[in-house]
């Protein structure tokens, strides 16, 4: 990324992260939660009809999408999807359990709750939900999170159900799985407060954190997705969806805070050319026969398919398609993104524009084409091709987002591509799409909910932080440990044994971290394991250096004693005998000293049956030798 | 009780008072103050059926919180915004061309405009609220409408059955060349059926619609139900009144089926409409027809329809089940009813105690008894057993492979006319339109069992 000054660009963003939450059985329904599966045994197919908006009329564009409509399909699988998904039943009443880690993660952002919980309906046109619109709630609004010297801002924390997983999109039929859809989650929304990538980055790290601290989140590939917001001076805000890694956040915040600024400039642009919404001159033209016997292969492929080529000018944007706007993106790009996703036209490319002619267009076409559309030098055309109704929606789409250009950056939501990049997905909605759920009824937030709620109440990582720093536990292994799922048995060990309070810290953040690279099954060791363990190495009968192994054997035979590994330190007495007894056999036959060592250190260990105390050994071993 | 004027709509006890303590009302921009701070946000209406505890704000994301009026310190109204309801109207465009429908509303949606503020549904129903919502429809036809009365379809009865008989009557008369009705779908199939009684000789078809999901929805199902009622009512050859509802689930085509033989059949499925112990009469997307069968009665202009809107409020249906007493079927004879239908178990069976009781009824109080099916597919069959028999000596009914609720509305039509035995009798077994068939096909029961693995291929294979 290149060095950029983001406060005199007036960098604005702020986040949406979903997460989903640990709940045994969906929002609103009895289907089970977290069960994935890529086989199905039934599809059901839908279409996404655009409602009346507010006004009570559609507009164009709505209607002009539903014409080009797509066919929805939803994959089945019985085991995680019933009647209630594929909105063929009412909802039941809205999971409870969910509702609780809801209040919790509300509380521990500094939420004001609301006493009563309204389900409300979001649309979605893009078929990502059976239904067309999510059922989602507002638990708290207007909280906080420390960061830095300030305070960054939470606008709400919603609870809502998932959507669908997509499985493939292409041209008129869009596919999807079910089994993600209606598990439970919760959506943190901030202002837009963070006016750098990388404190975008750290903010969305430490909610993360936040979030996992409470060991009610789920985990893993697609368990919690970022929406980005981003502005900047001058600009609308933009919305960048479903970002599944903190890694790819900076370079998307930086990528999209450029692109606007390239918009602004093309805008100015256009205005030095004084081109405006009355005076841009749009005409179309069908121009499929002028490109019957052309060499330009997606062309070519069209017309032979019987297909449609139709071609658009705009007046006064000569070069201007050319202005790059992403690193390796220019400004075609942003109508290629609308044409593939209203017009349905995916194939690449779907356009080409007499900014940048294909080579393989000759001077004739582009010569007839000019005079078909009576274009000057100062005029750009942009030629689709395609199915004929998808065509002609294709130059609209591209009409209206040449007005959007006249008007700077455009108020929609993109997806994110490799490389910090991210591409047309839909235009922003507004709130008018969220309306009440008529089939639930509210659910009242009781005061004594929230008063068990609050009692058992997480610390907040970074307070737990600050205690570990005050008990000497180094700054990485404390940072670890405050959103491990050994937090609560840390402070018990802790309080009993202070003395070992780095150590138990780090047995229960590093040792289990390598023991479960390592393949052991550490979720075989309970509380009582460890306390066990802690136990008898405050005693003296269980060296620092037995802890690992104590640790691999327990977890390995949970039903065995700490005592009964034979991992104990070793009788002081037995150990002197035991060298003695092995060196006097000097069946060592290699040269390196060490190699030496290490083999008779094994011996006595064999002979007092342990695998501890090595160290020590070697050390006397080694003394006896040089001896 | 609620006070109901409109600055309060929907409060009452503890969050009305509030209110008027607070100077606030419905539809204000307001920051209401509690112990844990200030929201802010326009008060809604609340819903009558919710608690007089809490206060709905809806905040400036759209959605809808409640706050407990108690906790409530404070309601400065900075603004007010109130909903407007009104649905702007295009003129539905003519065509000579094109056939002219009429569609009858009875007080079901099929087409509306959401308030997204308050969810409501308001029903779109004039041909140009309708061209607005559901524009496909001027490329099928000229549309008139006519709205009947506005009633949930669970509270309609008689007064409207005959209301809508009459209509279709007149709209006949008047030439048109289809007739749609819009109706809820839950008693769908007991108007369609009483209506295949009191309208005969139909020479154009009368075609029943509904939708399953609301049409706020993206996904609901309204907007096409009434395209593919639409096409029906213009294109189609039938002259019979029929329901248009959705076939599989999904998006793939209606069903028409006949007004006798039709049935809800799930509470909340899009495809809840079955056809019982036949087949449906076609398959219907929204640019064509298909038929399914060859045995139905075909239009002609040149017939004479013919209006017979008796009716007999007195009837009832008795759902047998094992255990019933006697003294029910005393009490439905005391308190004068003329008619009943039983849905009878199996093959038309019920116990010893209540055969002796419908002995009595039909032998000392003249009342007429029907035998039905509560398996809803097979026939009547009562000579296997004594005591069947003996109920056949003394009169009782049995109507064959008559659906329970087609039983009802024509026993109710039937003694709208008569009250001889032998003739409620001779009628109630002379088929109008199917109620009664010779013989069921092999394909009219067809409840696939999910599990067996034949079964899920083929569901897996086809779009459910």
């Amino acid at each position: 990324m290149e060095s950029v000054n983001y406060a005199q660009l007036g960098l604005k963003s702020g986040v949406e992260i979903h997460q989903q939450i640990l709940t045994d059985h969906k929002m609103f329904c009895r289907c089970p939660a977290g069960q994935y599966s890529d086989t199905y045994d039934a599809e059901v197919l839908r279409h996404m009809r655009p409602t009346l908006s507010e006004m009570g009329t559609y507009d164009g564009t709505a209607l002009m999408e539903f014409k080009t409509k797509k066919e929805v399909v939803y994959q089945i699988n019985k085991k995680s999807v019933c009647t209630y998904e594929l909105d063929d039943t009412p909802p039941f009443l809205v999971n409870a359990q969910g509702l609780d880690i809801a209040i919790e993660i509300a509380l521990l952002l500094n939420c004001k709750l609301v006493d009563e919980l309204f389900i409300t309906r979001k649309q979605y046109l893009d078929g990502s939900i059976p239904a067309g619109f999510q059922r989602t709630a507002i638990v708290g609004v207007d909280g906080w999170i420390p960061y830095k010297d300030r305070k960054i801002k939470i606008v709400q924390l919603g609870y809502e159900e998932d959507a669908c997983r997509e499985v493939s999109d292409v041209g008129h039929r869009i596919v999807f799985r079910t089994d993600r859809l209606s598990m439970p989650l919760i959506e943190v929304v901030t202002a837009p407060d963070m006016h750098t990538p990388e404190e975008f980055a750290e903010v969305v790290t430490r909610l993360g954190r936040l979030l996992r601290a409470t060991g009610k989140v789920r985990r893993g590939i697609g368990s919690v997705r970022q929406d980005v917001n981003v502005s900047i001076a001058g600009s609308t805000r933009v919305e960048i969806k479903g970002v599944p890694r903190i890694g790819y956040l900076p370079a998307l915040v930086h990528t999209e805070a450029m692109r606007q600024k390239a918009l602004l400039e093309i805008r100015d642009e256009l205005s030095r050319r004084k081109i405006t919404e009355e005076t841009l001159q749009a005409p179309t033209a069908s121009v499929t026969d002028l490109f019957s016997d052309t060499a330009c292969e997606p062309v070519r492929a069209a017309v032979a398919a019987g297909e449609s080529v139709r071609a658009i000018k705009l007046s006064g944007f000569a070069d201007v398609l050319n202005h790059p706007v992403q690193p390796g993106r220019t400004f075609a790009t942003e109508f290629a993104g609308r044409v593939r996703v209203v017009a349905c036209i995916d194939a690449e490319p779907n356009l080409i524009h007499t900014d940048a002619l294909p080579e393989e267009i000759t001077a004739e076409e582009h010569e007839r084409l000019r005079q078909e559309l009576d274009a000057t030098e100062q005029d750009v055309i942009v030629v689709t091709f395609g199915a004929d109704a998808d065509t002609q929606t294709a130059v609209e789409e591209i009409r209206l987002r040449a007005i959007e250009a006249i008007h700077g950056v455009p108020n929609e939501t993109r997806q994110r591509l490799d490389g910090g990049l991210s591409d047309f997905e839909r235009i922003l909605p507004g709130p008018d799409r969220m309306y009440p759920d008529t089939d639930s009824p509210p659910t009242k937030i009781t005061a004594e909910r929230v008063a068990r709620i609050r009692a058992q109440l997480p610390e907040r990582p970074w307070e737990r932080e600050e205690r570990y720093a005050t008990l000497g536990i180094p700054q990485g292994v404390g940072y670890a440990l405050a959103i491990s799922p050994y937090a609560k048995l840390f402070d018990r060990l802790a309080e009993r044994h202070p003395k070992f309070a780095t150590r138990v810290a780090v047995t229960l953040t590093q040792t289990t971290k390598a023991l479960r690279r390592a393949g052991i099954p550490v979720e075989n060791l309970t509380d009582a394991h460890f306390e066990a363990l802690f136990d008898a190495h405050a005693q003296g009968t269980l060296e620092r250096e037995a802890i690992p192994d104590t640790l691999r054997e327990l977890a390995a035979h949970p039903d065995k004693s700490v005592e009964s590994l034979g991992l104990a330190r070793p009788d002081p007495s037995r150990i002197g005998e035991a060298i003695d007894q092995v060196l006097s056999e000097d069946s060592y036959t290699g040269r390196s000293v060490d190699g030496k060592v290490d083999y008779y250190v094994g011996k006595v260990l064999h002979r007092l049956k342990t695998s501890i105390g090595g160290r020590q050994i070697a050390e006397r071993v080694r003394k006896k030798l040089q001896a | 009780m609620s006070d109901t004027g409109e600055d309060y709509k929907g409060y009452r006890g503890e969050a009305l008072a509030k209110l008027k303590a607070m100077g606030a009302r419905v539809w204000g921009e307001t920051i209401i103050t509690n112990e844990r701070g200030s929201y802010q946000g326009i008060i809604l209406p609340r819903s009558e059926t919710d608690d007089d505890k809490h206060i709905v704000l809806k905040l400036e994301t759209g959605y809808n919180i409640g706050l407990t009026a108690a906790g409530i310190t404070k309601i400065e109204e900075v603004g007010y915004r109130k909903a407007n309801y009104k649905i702007p109207e295009s003129e539905f465009p003519t065509d000579a061309g094109k056939p002219n429908i009429t569609l009858l509303g009875t007080g079901g949606t099929i087409a509306s405009r959401l308030d997204y503020r308050t969810g409501a549904v308001i029903p779109a129903f004039s041909p140009g609220e309708l061209y607005g919502a559901v524009p496909e429809l001027a490329d099928i036809c000229n549309l008139k409408t006519r709205k009947l009365y506005g009633v949930f379809s669970e509270n309609m009865g008689p007064e409207q059955y005959i209301a809508t008989a009459k209509a279709i009557a007149e709209e006949v008369a008047a030439g048109v060349h289809g007739i749609v009705i819009g109706h809820g779908t839950d008693t769908m199939h007991h108007t369609a059926s009483i209506l295949s009684f009191m309208v005969q000789d139909l020479p154009i078809p009368v075609v029943m619609v509904g939708s399953q999901r609301s049409s706020d929805r993206p996904s609901s199902d309204a907007a096409r139900n009434l395209i593919c009622a639409v096409r029906t009512a213009a294109d189609a050859d039938i002259a019979e009144v029929v329901v248009c509802m959705f076939g599989p689930t999904s998006d793939q085509f209606n069903l028409l089926h006949r007004g006798t033989r039709v049935r809800k059949m799930h509470s909340s499925y899009r495809s809840a409409f079955r056809t019982i112990g036949d087949i449906p009469l076609a398959r219907v997307w929204p640019d064509r027809l298909e038929m399914l069968t060859d045995d139905y009665i075909r239009r002609d202009p040149a017939r004479t329809v013919k209006l017979d809107t008796a009716y007999e409020e007195k009837v009832t249906i008795l759902y047998y089940y094992p255990g019933m007493r006697p003294d029910l079927v005393e009490a439905i004879v005391e308190k004068g009813y003329r008619g009943i239908v039983i849905a009878g178990t199996g093959l038309g069976h019920v116990n010893r105690p209540i055969n002796d009781v419908l002995a009595a009824a039909i032998r000392d109080h003249g009342v007429h008894v029907i035998m039905t099916v509560q398996t809803l597919w097979g026939y009547v069959q009562m000579y296997v057993y004594d005591t069947g028999r003996d109920l056949l000596e003394l009169g009782i009914v049995p109507c064959a492979n008559m659906l329970p609720e087609a039983a009802f509305m024509k026993l109710s039509w039937v003694l709208g006319h008569t009250d001889d035995p032998a003739e409620v009798k001779r009628q109630m077994l002379e088929p109008i339109n199917h109620e009664i068939t010779p013989g069921e096909p092999h394909n009219g029961y067809l409840v696939f069992q999910g599990g067996i693995p034949e079964v899920e291929a083929f569901v897996r294979s086809i779009l459910k």
